[in-house]
């Protein structure tokens, strides 16, 4: 399969105008990440629905998780800078510095995933967990935090539902820039990343499970990058760049609303 | 950036795989699509015949399903319903006919995304496996309806069908609702996008404006499901209580506090009513079409269909608490979803009325599209008649899971969608396959569906109205359901028929396909540009070159015109006046 890119000027001849005035990847990266929005927001307001109508949220944190959260959320918004800093290295045609912008900015969404999973290890370990996780052995769960586990389920649930959902989000933005920086060769890599996320979790962590996704990701990549092997060029590290900082941005209301506002204040 | 589209000119594919099974082309995927909702629609069908044989035979032994327990019948709906709203008409209206028609209608040789095209089509073929394969595992089919309420969709003990069948029914909708987000994004990014010179808004074919719309309604609601459903399944596996409060099943209690199955109803009604509009939209975008041709006149009031088309969408996001009135609602909410549902009634009238108007004093050719076409504006009213009913809180009271709003959605979704679906089918046949369907037997068809659709549907009100509660199993028991078997018999019998009819239809579309006169490239003289290439239309749909567009979509009748229609291709001279 060709693709042809025709010129633009022989496709302002042969087309209206986009409304946008923009390519179609863009607008469709636009479009996607209207829906996705609804989907946060639908999330956001069943945290909220069960926030209002549940009398005395506990608000359990202390101040190591929210240590843990502000160094998570300097990581994201580095990432930010840093995929900015690949987007403009691709306007300019840079390939080389372009994709170490593009590690950099894939280098802290792990850090940020790895240090989200650390957190959620050890709230489960602590009590703070779900019914169905099993619990880590060798270790006593703090009273506090199984008794909110307990007394207000809707607590863990909506704690764990909406940060897991936004770190697969993270995730699969770190795979997606692996593909736009590598190419086909990120699968391998991701294979192993695989291997080494399910063998380096303990198999009553959620994560042993969780890595999971890892390989189906390495499936779903390749079928497409067998069906489009072309090279990629500037405009796809900008369409993926908007996800990058759309991820981002959920964090920025996930981070108070399910951390600072859940603190417990002295 | 100042570049516009990217152009999408893949060479044709060689080889059986890449042409019919993994094809690219839009024009293939809409017919992977319309096909496996004809598939879809036989298997709701013989499920509703099951049911319908069940409610006047209770003892009878069916065939593949044995005896009917309550249970039974209750899987029987569900999937009947899921099967329905899903698989048919969200997919064949929209998927299938707006992905072959969409890009020939602005002038593009493919969709947008042709790879996303593709994935999403097998991505829900992947949901429609799953959703079968509810059948099949241990429990059977789940139980919860189609709209899935909590807490029984949640409880895996609440019932047979709700251990594996109802996690594979979740999961069905989670993939059907990806699936159909990569579809709605490609289809608005297309539009936007790839139209040919000259093809500005208000020269789209209405067909067009309501795919468009349909896929904005489905970019925003199917999103809201996708949370929804997840958050379902967290419920069912991972033990939270979102939609759980404490609850007690057959004297066990369960783990779940806290959560509020109100919860479900908002996310899922926020989804489900869009969803009807994303059922019905590309049928009135057909009937517009279709009557616009055989009434050989310009549709009436062009642009006030574009606004209602919009207006419909815009409102339809606003209403879901109509569904709930009964859910405990505050009467301030209700008294405000029930203004924005009654106002939505007005655009709805718009649209009829403009129909109306298009066939007010006109020569119309009565082929079996337009039987259809017009099927589908009766239809549409009759339906529509009892929304308004329904909107008000204190008619809702009494009405509410009655019969009644059962015969509402099956007029006004159910059928008057199918109607859409079969308008498309007669009218864009010569082009899709080449060849003629045959018009007596479209006529049989239609008459026969046209009067068994409202035998079986229009009782439904009554049987309403006297308090026929739906989704029952045993009408023996009570004294007044008794009394109303007669009716029931009567709307079994016509079921029967009309059902046995449809074959009618499936006979003539295959024959057809192999044995039917050859269509020429414009066979009902119309006007869109798919009547301007070649039939079927080549790879690229206009054979290497991009058509210029000169005219609006429906100049019929044109004075002066050399013809009594003028071709969107046609050059600018030929309406001079
Ligand atoms: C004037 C326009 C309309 C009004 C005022 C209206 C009003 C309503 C109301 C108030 C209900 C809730 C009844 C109840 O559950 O107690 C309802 C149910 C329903 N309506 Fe409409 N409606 C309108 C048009 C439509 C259209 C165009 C469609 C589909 C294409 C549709 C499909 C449905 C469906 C599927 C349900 C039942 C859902 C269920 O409970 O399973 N309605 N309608
Ligand atoms: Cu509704």
């Amino acid at each position: 399969m060709s693709e042809a890119v025709a010129h633009p000027q022989a496709l302002a001849e042969t087309y209206e105008p986009s409304l946008f005035g923009t390519y179609s990847k863009k607008i469709g990266m636009w479009l996607f990440l209207l829906s996705d929005s609804l989907t946060f927001g639908a999330l956001l307001y069943a945290y909220t629905y069960g926030r209002i109508s549940t009398p005395n949220w506990p608000t359990p944190f202390h101040s190591e998780s929210i240590r843990n959260a502000t160094l998570m959320t300097a990581f994201l918004l580095t990432s930010s800078l840093t995929m900015v800093l690949a987007v403009r290295a691709s306007v300019f045609g840079n390939a080389k510095t372009q994709r170490w912008w593009l590690f950099a900015t894939m280098a802290c969404g792990t850090a940020f995933v790895v240090l989200h999973g650390r957190e959620w290890s050890n709230l489960i370990a602590e009590g703070l967990t779900l019914p169905v996780f099993p619990t880590v052995p060798h270790h006593t769960a703090s009273a506090e935090f199984s008794n909110v586990a307990q007394t207000v389920p809707q607590f863990p649930a909506t704690f764990f539902g909406l940060t897991g959902m936004h770190m697969l989000h993270v995730t699969l933005g770190v795979i997606y820039l692996g593909i736009i920086a590598l190419r086909r060769t990120f699968i391998p890599i991701l294979l192993g990343l695989w291997l080494i996320a399910w063998l380096a979790t303990p198999a009553y962590s959620p994560f042993h499970y969780g890595a999971h996704v890892l390989l189906a990701a390495a499936v779903v990549c390749g079928v497409i990058v067998w069906l489009k092997p072309k090279v990629y060029d500037s405009s796809d590290v900008e369409v993926a760049g908007l996800y990058w900082h759309f991820v981002d941005l959920v964090w920025m209301f996930i981070f108070p609303l399910v951390y600072l506002m859940s603190t417990r204040i002295i | 950036m100042a570049t516009t589209a990217t152009v999408h000119a893949h060479a044709a594919p060689q080889g059986f795989i890449r042409k019919y099974i993994f094809s690219l082309d839009h024009k293939i995927i809409g017919l992977q699509y319309y096909f496996l909702a004809l598939v879809a629609v036989f298997v709701g069908m013989f499920l509703s015949l099951l049911m319908r044989i069940h409610l006047i035979w209770p003892t009878a032994v069916l065939p593949l399903v044995g005896e009917i327990k309550p249970e039974t019948y209750l899987s029987l709906l569900t999937m009947h319903g899921t099967i329905m709203v899903f698989f048919v008409l969200t997919t064949a209206p929209q998927s299938g006919f707006g992905n072959y028609f969409l890009p020939i209608q602005i002038g593009a040789p493919d969709m947008a995304f042709p790879v996303l095209n593709m994935l999403s089509f097998w991505t829900t073929f992947l949901a429609f496996v799953a959703m079968i394969a509810a059948f099949f595992v241990s429990g059977g089919a789940p139980l919860h309806g189609w709209t899935g309420y909590a807490p029984l969709s949640a409880l895996p003990s609440a019932g047979p069908g709700e251990q594996l069948g109802a996690d594979l029914w979740v999961i069905s909708i989670a993939i059907f609702c990806v699936a159909s987000l990569m579809g709605a994004l490609n289809f608005i990014t297309t539009l936007l996008d790839l139209r040919a010179k000259g093809m500005t808004l208000f020269r789209l074919p209405l067909t067009c404006w309501a795919w468009f719309v349909t896929a904005i309604l489905a970019l925003l609601a199917f999103g809201v499901l996708l949370s929804a459903g997840i958050l379902l399944l967290l419920d069912r596996n991972l033990g939270t209580s979102f939609y759980v409060p404490l609850v007690v099943v057959n004297g066990t209690v369960m783990g779940h506090k806290g959560g509020s199955p109100l919860l479900w109803q908002h996310l899922f009604w926020f989804f489900g009513h869009p969803e009807v509009y994303i059922a019905i939209l590309p049928g009135m975008g057909v009937a517009s079409q279709v009557l616009s041709t055989f009434a050989r006149k310009p549709i009436f009031g062009y642009k006030a269909m574009v606004y209602a088309i919009m207006a419909i969408g815009l409102l339809g996001f606003t209403v879901w608490g109509h569904h709930m009135f009964m859910s405990g609602m505050s009467p301030y909410s209700a008294f405000a979803f029930s203004i924005m549902t009654m106002a939505i009634g007005v655009p709805s009238a718009i649209k009829t009325f403009n129909w109306l108007g298009t066939l007010h004093k006109a020569r119309i050719r009565f082929h079996s599209p337009m039987l259809f076409a017009i099927g589908f504006v009766s239809l549409f009213v009759s339906g529509g008649l009892s929304g308004p009913f329904l909107a008000q809180p204190v008619l809702d009271i009494p009405l509410h899971d009655t019969y009644f709003v059962v015969g509402h959605f099956h007029l006004i979704m159910g059928v008057a969608a199918i109607f859409g679906i079969f308008a498309a089918t007669y009218y864009w046949f010569p082009k899709m396959f080449g060849r003629m369907m045959n018009e007596s037997l479209g006529r049989i068809h239609f008459w026969v569906t046209l009067v068994g659709t409202y035998a079986i549907f229009m009782p439904m009100h009554y049987l309403g109205m006297a308090g026929h509660p739906r989704r029952y199993s045993q009408l023996t028991e009570l004294a007044y359901l008794h009394d109303l078997i007669p009716v029931q018999q009567f709307m079994t019998y016509a079921a029967f028929i009309t059902i046995g009819f449809q074959f009618v239809f499936v006979f003539n579309l295959f024959w057809s396909m192999f044995k039917g006169p050859k269509a020429s490239d414009n066979p009902w003289e119309a006007t869109t540009l798919e009547w301007t290439t070649a039939t079927p239309p080549p790879h690229d749909n206009f054979g290497g070159h991009t058509p210029v567009v000169n005219h609006g979509p429906y100049e019929y009748s044109v004075p002066g015109a050399p013809r009594d229609y003028v071709m969107q291709t046609d050059p600018v001279t030929a309406t001079a006046h």
